[in-house]
């Protein structure tokens, strides 16, 4: 399709539902829950491996105000999963509502419903319960093979062949390559054998989680989430329960965040089977320790990299094996560790002679990780760039020099992306312009300021996808109104990215009316047409054009409808925006249009489109970080962050920048202070923000973003994706200007000031 | 007990609070739901009220101690944030929301304290406000226009 002139897409218009969130109206799930619900809290494991011997709840039933209490022996047997995926779900079916058998700190015993808090929490102290206490797998490295099972169960249930075995606490394995990795490796004038260790943080977005459920007039299931996934949410509480999709309405409300973490059914079940078992109301909120210990982090991953190069820094082959945590379900698993390798190896596609990648997920007795921004491609980059800039330090060569040398150009094909084209990469001039605004030349030489400090600058590259290639479905209902204003409706969720807007900007550039004659709603399974909600950086590229096609249906009907009114054909009509105009001049209005299509009509004045795409084209990135360093205490501040992004076009520019620096200050928080530890029995030590430490606007420095458009053919308006890529680069780019102020690898996450401190200067 | 204090410029006496309810759960109840809980540990600032217009952390105080005091949220303080948030909004910096009226709340203190804050101050009076989509720039950036926008208007006169 031909670049088209638009008049809001590439604009900077407000979000829909700006001024009702920063003016603090009730839109939120606890916000617009009625009152009265049952309290329902979660009793949780306090062993990370443990079977449950006893449990008896008959003082805790007694305490006033408690209305009931349910336990392993009163939820079905059948296995599910919480992963929010296209069925079938590559995540194995190895969970159960409530399981005899506990498989981390964390995970529930008993799930107590009360008129009130306190009741809750009072109950919850009185409900008795004797463990047997298993050994239980705390370190991934150990996990394979291990004779310990997470699973030992005979119903665990795979969907997919994705490599997985229960019996060796395999949640999937798997093995790709392009050429004779050995081969090349052996020819190589350097080779390069590193391990980087990224860990299982959190989303930690501002609103926890939560639900609210109810039984609607139908007497169905009717659950109020705040989840990016209604669909899949639908699907999921209809297996867990056991009752029937067309018995279940899952609506969203505006979302507190997601990040990925709402696209695990987190907290759905719980509320969900109360109401079941009460047929009443009833909510679930997450205290933030709940969402720290038991939501769905990143999953915990060590990727060893093999690189050989050239004394010229072509870079030839690239080995990598990825291990990952999945904790002690499965969700995700399979899927996310995918992305360590597809998306880090093909931005060397420039110079690559061969490829491998081969991966373990396995199964440990700690929380159970999920979906976060990056979805795996974030600790895969850690790992190549990191590397990347050691062959730059190895080899005395500029790593931006290097970078040119080596990276994936418009028009190539990726070998290890699927064999798919870079129809659209600027991460060319993504490079030029971030070196020039960034100052490069000058900053990257290590400074001294002469007081214990010193300056130094780091680099990384990135990619993402825009949506699951052959899977992901969006779709988009577009309805005239009798006014000959619109309305949008989809079934992607808005988690305060703004993609209500921006498909609104589309929708309005393709139907030639002002965008605030589109409202748009989402999302509500009873409602909206099927989408798989917003994850994998989905709804610009595929929601987007599931928008486009349906407009350009409605104008069809539009002009069907508008030719009647003006008594000629069809054919012959052209849409002008406001109004159908006949060959002869004569013109139907909007308006008179949309009445017409309520008195003795057969053609619908609405649409719905679907959209899938047999590709999914890379956004591309490079990130540049200036840090001030001291040499003392270790302590490192980041003085400015810049980058420069290749989204395709940006849809709304003002929205795309936002995403970028929350990505970015996301990065930094990852790579400098938020940790995850357990003490030795597997009890997590950053259970709350006292400890979990996200960057506060002090911690950030200057973030400076621009954008560098490259146009994709097959997305809408030449969109693909911005959502996740910006996390990327802040991890590698960091610990680069780490090892130039002091001259040490860091090549685990996070580097704190202590491991600053105590750093060695590396031999390897 | 009975608690009897001034929410957002009316009477309000409420019998039979338990002694151990937070403010912020009082709030919620009468029904302030721009006040936000992001934490319970007090390191988030979503739940800053005005407690006789000094921000405090709503999540962290009993109830009882607002008694007989003037507590205002940002349901009180709608006319005040209308003069800048459109500025936050035209930065897209809004995002998710949920930390917005915690963010917008301790901003109105920060200038009516300091009408003309540096950037630095800026950073300085907000650090304690969480927010974990925006990287806190188009914050920034939307505070400063409108500075910068309200300070063009009171030169016009004499220009």
């Amino acid at each position: 399709m031909p670049e088209k002139t638009t008049k809001y897409v590439g604009k900077a218009v407000r979000k829909k539902d700006s001024l009702q969130l920063l003016l603090g109206k009730p839109v939120y799930t606890s916000d617009v829950a009625p009152k009265g619900a049952l309290v329902v809290q979660l009793l949780r494991s306090p062993h990370a491996n443990a079977i449950v011997k006893t449990i008896d709840t008959t003082i805790a039933r007694k305490v006033p105000g408690v209305v009931d209490i349910y336990t392993w022996q009163d939820v079905p047997n059948q296995r599910y999963t919480n992963a929010g995926q296209t069925y079938p779900e590559p995540s194995p079916y190895d969970r159960l509502i409530l399981d005899r058998h506990l498989r981390f700190v964390g995970d529930p015993v008993a799930i107590i419903a009360a008129e009130n808090e306190k009741a809750a929490h009072k109950a919850k102290k009185l409900i008795k319960v004797e463990y047997e206490v298993l050994d239980a797998v705390l370190d991934f490295r150990t996990a394979k093979d291990n004779p310990t099972l997470v699973h030992p169960e005979e119903d665990w249930l795979p969907l997919c062949d994705v490599g997985g075995d229960n019996h060796r606490n395999l949640v999937a394995s798997g093995e790709e390559k392009d050429g004779d990795v050995e081969d090349v490796l052996a020819g190589c004038d350097i080779v390069l054998d590193h391990t980087y260790h990224t860990r299982a943080v959190n989303q930690a977005m501002m609103e926890t989680f939560r639900t609210y459920t109810d039984l609607d007039r139908y007497g169905r299931l009717h659950v109020l989430s705040s989840t990016q996934i209604v669909f899949h949410c639908r699907r999921i509480l209809s297996r867990a329960l056991g009752i029937p999709k067309s018995r279940i309405r899952v609506e969203k409300p505006r979302i507190g965040g997601g990040f990925g973490a709402k696209q695990t059914s987190v907290s759905e079940v719980y509320p969900a089977f109360v109401t079941m078992k009460t047929g009443r109301p009833a909510m679930i909120v997450y205290t933030r320790e709940e969402s720290q210990i038991a939501g769905s982090p990143r999953h915990e991953m060590e990727v060893r990299v093999r690189l050989g190069a050239d004394k010229d820094g072509r870079i030839r082959a690239l080995d990598l094996y990825t291990l990952s945590n999945s904790g002690a379900y499965g969700e995700h698993g399979p899927t996310t560790v995918g992305l360590s390798g597809h998306k880090s190896i093909p931005l060397y596609t420039g110079s690559l002679e061969a490829f491998r990648f081969r991966y373990d997920v396995v199964y440990t007795n700690l929380q159970a990780a999920g979906a976060y921004r990056g979805y795996g491609a974030t600790q895969g980059i850690f790992a190549v760039e990191s590397i990347v800039n050691e062959l730059a330090e190895k080899l005395h060569i500029d790593p931006t020099e290097l970078r040119d040398r080596n990276m994936v150009r418009q028009g190539m094909t990726m070998p290890a992306y699927y064999n798919e084209p870079a129809n659209a990469c600027a991460l060319d001039r993504c490079m030029a312009r971030c070196r020039e605004i960034f100052d490069w030349e000058h900053r990257y030489p290590v400074r001294d300021m002469g007081n214990g400090k010193v300056r130094a600058a780091g680099v990384a590259m990135a990619m993402q996808g825009s949506g699951i290639s052959g899977v992901d479905v969006g779709s988009a209902t577009i309805k005239l109104s009798e006014d000959g204003t619109y309305n949008l409706v989809i079934g992607a969720a808005d988690m305060g990215t703004g993609c209500d807007t921006i498909l609104a900007q589309m929708a309005a550039d393709c139907l030639d009316c002002p965008v605030e004659d589109v409202a748009v709603f989402s999302a509500d399974t009873d409602v909206s047409p099927y989408d798989s909600g917003s994850y994998a950086s989905s709804t610009t590229y595929v929601t987007g054009k599931a928008v486009e096609k349906a407009c350009t249906e409605l104008i069809d009907h539009i002009c069907t409808i508008g030719a009647e009114l003006l008594g000629c054909d069809a054919a012959g009509v052209t849409f002008e925006g406001d109004c159908v105009r006949a060959a002869d001049g004569r013109t139907a209005s909007l308006t008179d249009i949309a009445y017409k299509a309520q008195v003795s009509n057969n053609c619908a004045a609405e649409v719905t489109a679907t959209h899938s795409s047999p590709i999914s084209p890379p956004p591309f990135m490079v990130g540049m970080a200036e840090i001030e360093l001291d040499k003392l205490t270790g302590e490192v501040r980041v003085l400015e962050y810049d980058a420069v992004v290749d989204c395709g076009t940006p849809v709304n520019p003002a929205l795309a920048r936002v995403q970028t620096e929350g990505g970015i200050a996301q990065g930094i928080g990852m790579t400098l202070t938020e940790n995850v530890t357990y003490n030795a029995a597997g009890k997590p030590i950053e259970s709350s923000f006292m400890q979990y430490k996200v960057p506060t606007r002090l911690d950030v420095g200057h973030l400076h973003v621009e954008f560098e458009s490259s146009y994709e053919p097959t997305g809408p308006f030449g969109a693909k994706s911005i959502g996740e890529i910006v996390i990327n680069t802040p991890a590698p780019a960091i610990a680069h200007a780490i090892m130039r102020a002091t001259g040490v690898w860091h090549r685990e996450l996070p580097i704190t000031p202590e491991v600053i401190a105590m750093g060695e200067p590396d031999q390897a | 007990m009975e608690i009897k204090l001034q929410l957002n410029g009316r009477a309000v006496r409420v019998p039979d609070v338990d002694p151990d309810t937070t403010l912020y759960d009082f709030l919620r109840a009468q029904g302030c739901a721009s006040v936000k809980c992001g934490c319970e540990t007090s390191n988030c600032g979503l739940c800053t009220v005005f407690l006789d217009d000094v921000p405090v952390l709503s999540c962290s105080m009993l109830a009882a101690r607002a008694a007989g005091h003037k507590v205002t949220t940002l349901e009180g303080l709608q006319a005040e944030a209308e003069e800048f948030v459109g500025f936050i909004a035209d930065q897209g910096a809004d995002q998710c929301g949920f930390c917005n009226p915690g963010f917008v709340m301790n901003t109105i203190a920060l200038l009516r304290e300091n009408p003309d804050p540096t950037d630095e101050e800026i950073k300085a009076y907000l650090s304690g406000n969480l927010c974990r989509c925006s990287g806190y720039e188009g914050q920034l950036r939307g505070i400063r226009r409108f500075l910068d926008s309200r300070n063009s208007r009171k030169e016009v006169p004499h220009a």
